[in-house]
């Protein structure tokens, strides 16, 4: 039985399918491009040249975000949808978790991010150990000149990784120098086995209960609850 | 294979703030028909905002999905197609809806089918009673105001249509003036019937012999006589003035929608959309169609649902019309 994984929270669109052994097949592009349109083309080719029916499915696991709103909800919906008519589990993951996966081997603090505008991003620090991706430092949706800050502290190498490497690259090495290791552009991508591969740490949830992971909430929410927050105070 | 075997289609809406799951047979009869809404999300807003609307669906689609499914008593084996809202609405909720259509079809192997929005509106109504062609369409919602005349089934032409605002979009936009939570349509409609329509507010009749709509004018009109009142610190009568701008809005709506039904001969007029909820272009309605059969579906089928996604799909699944897995959300897709 078979696993099929999605990823198109960022630019990358990745599936894969994979057994608990072996990578069977796996498609993924690295452009701004339609996911919506893409997304299922994709997993049908995949699934045919493979030569594997929805039917033999076992698990479907998805990115679940931070990254581009729209496009954690094409992979969301696509895989909640196809896991229900399934009739089979879902398990989402974080997209920054997966991308850690590139720094697999380094002994560093792995800091995979996500452009988030503004000068914010999309962050968290993970460590490999214990035969898988553990977090040290939490999730979190922060000015990257703050984040440098705190990365700084920890007093330890920190491997970048990111496919907005570009927006950030001078900002990282005025700060951390020496500190700072960042790789050649192909561990930039993340890589849909390796959700299949993290999914494996993870109990399974309803899925229906499997919801995107923004790290941020929508602007009208935001600006609702501070004027909710001005009037309680003025209100006594 | 038995070629009068029943169709049933599976039909799902997500194009603003209703999460809409629905199975219909032979594009007549509901078997099932689940809408979860998001107005309460909203309220606070005072509209639909886009990002909370397309969150709120990514969380309901799989849970309204499986109840429509459970509660229909079908298997997969009886379901024929998926239909699917592809456009008009708004694009983050378009594309979730299209996405879940788009993997379930995959999933179990079942013809897609892209469905016009309004194309639903108006097929809401063979839910009720069957077609009789020609027949003219006056689909008005919060996003449309509309008139489409049918020669035959899933064959649309277009003779009129708002230039500005929705007619729904008005009466959201009057009742924010006039201090009414949101929707506001039901609100007016209902404050409209304890005051007088003695405020002469404009009629837009644009020119002669055409279909379309205008309802900016006529917003800020309303709109200049509350700051005027209140320059002058002149009390305003807020029924007076929810109905004079009903008045309004449902006179234009009523004359040119019986114009264009005398023009093109049509046999049946149908009135669609969430303002066909309203009680006042009802009765004007009904006043001016006296020969005429008007359709007015009841008030689930007027505001948004997924079995008129069905019913109209069936008809294209019929027709043989399928859509690709490169369906995609398309806000502005043509009515064709
Ligand atoms: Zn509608």
């Amino acid at each position: 039985m078979y696993t099929l994984a999605i990823d198109t929270s960022n630019n990358v669109l990745g599936v894969a399918i994979t057994t608990k052994d072996v990578v069977i097949g796996q498609i993924s592009t690295n452009l701004k491009k339609n996911h919506s349109v893409r997304l299922m083309p994709t997993i049908d080719l995949l699934m045919k040249q493979v030569e594997i029916k929805p039917s033999q499915l076992e698990k479907i696991v998805v990115a679940k975000g931070p990254g581009s709103y729209t496009g954690v909800r094409i992979g969301l919906t696509t895989a909640k949808s196809l896991a229900w008519a399934l009739n089979i589990p879902v398990i989402g993951v974080s997209s920054l978790e997966v991308l850690a996966y590139q720094g697999r081997f380094h002994d560093a603090l792995i800091c995979p991010f996500f452009d988030a505008r503004r000068g914010t991003v999309y962050t968290a620090g993970y460590i490999w150990h214990d035969g898988k991706m553990s977090c040290q430092l939490d999730e979190t949706n922060i000015l990257m000149t703050d984040w440098l800050d705190i990365l700084l502290k920890e007093e330890k190498e920190v491997v970048f990784l990111s496919p907005d490497m570009n927006v950030f690259y001078e900002q990282i090495k005025d700060k951390l120098g020496m500190l700072a290791v960042i790789p050649e552009a192909p561990y930039h991508i993340a890589n849909a086995a390796h959700l299949a591969l993290a999914a494996t740490h993870y109990r399974e949830e309803s899925t229906h209960l499997l919801t995107p992971n923004y790290l941020r909430l929508a602007e009208a929410e935001a600006k609702w609850r501070q004027a909710q927050k001005r009037e309680n105070k003025h209100g006594g | 294979m038995n070629k009068n075997k029943d169709i049933y289609i599976l039909g799902i809406e997500t194009s603003c703030d209703e999460t809409a799951v629905a199975i219909v047979k032979n594009g007549r009869e509901i078997v099932t028909n689940i809408v979860a809404s998001q107005i309460d999300s909203h309220k606070r807003f005072g509209g639909v905002v886009p990002e909370i609307a397309s969150r709120h669906h990514v969380e309901q689609i799989t849970i309204v999905l499986e109840e429509a499914f459970n509660q229909s008593q079908l298997d997969w084996d009886d379901i024929d197609a998926i239909a699917v809202t592809e456009g008009p609405g708004l694009v983050g909720a378009l594309l979730v809806g299209v996405n879940a259509a788009k993997a379930i079809a995959f999933a179990k192997g079942k013809p897609l089918i892209g469905v016009h929005h309004i194309a639903g509106h108006i097929y809401a109504n063979r839910l009720i009673k069957e077609f009789e062609f020609p027949l003219l369409s006056l689909i008005v919602s919060g996003g449309h105001t509309e008139l489409v005349l049918m020669k035959k089934h899933g064959q649309y032409e277009k003779i009129g249509e708002t230039r500005d605002d929705a007619a729904g979009e008005a009466y959201d936009k009057v009742a924010r003036m006039l201090g009414l939570p949101y929707p506001g349509g039901p609100y007016i409609d209902r404050l409209a019937k304890e005051g007088e329509a003695k405020i002469d507010f404009p009629r837009a009749w644009l020119e002669r012999g055409s279909y379309d709509f205008s309802f900016s004018g006529l917003k800020s009109a309303v709109i200049n006589y509350i700051h005027n009142a209140k320059q002058r610190n002149v009390e305003i009568d807020k029924a007076d003035i929810a109905a004079s701008f009903q008045a309004s809005v449902v006179e234009v709506l009523t004359e040119k929608t019986y114009h264009a039904a005398q023009q093109f001969g049509v046999k049946q007029v149908i009135v669609a959309g969430g303002v066909a909820a309203n009680k006042g272009l009802r009765t004007s309605l009904k006043k001016r169609f006296k020969t005429t059969e008007l359709l007015v579906p009841p008030l689930h089928l007027c505001t948004d649902n997924a079995a008129m996604i069905a019913a109209a799909g069936t008809i294209k699944f019929k027709q043989g019309k399928r859509s690709d897995l490169t369906l995609n959300a398309n806000p502005s897709l043509p009515l064709q």
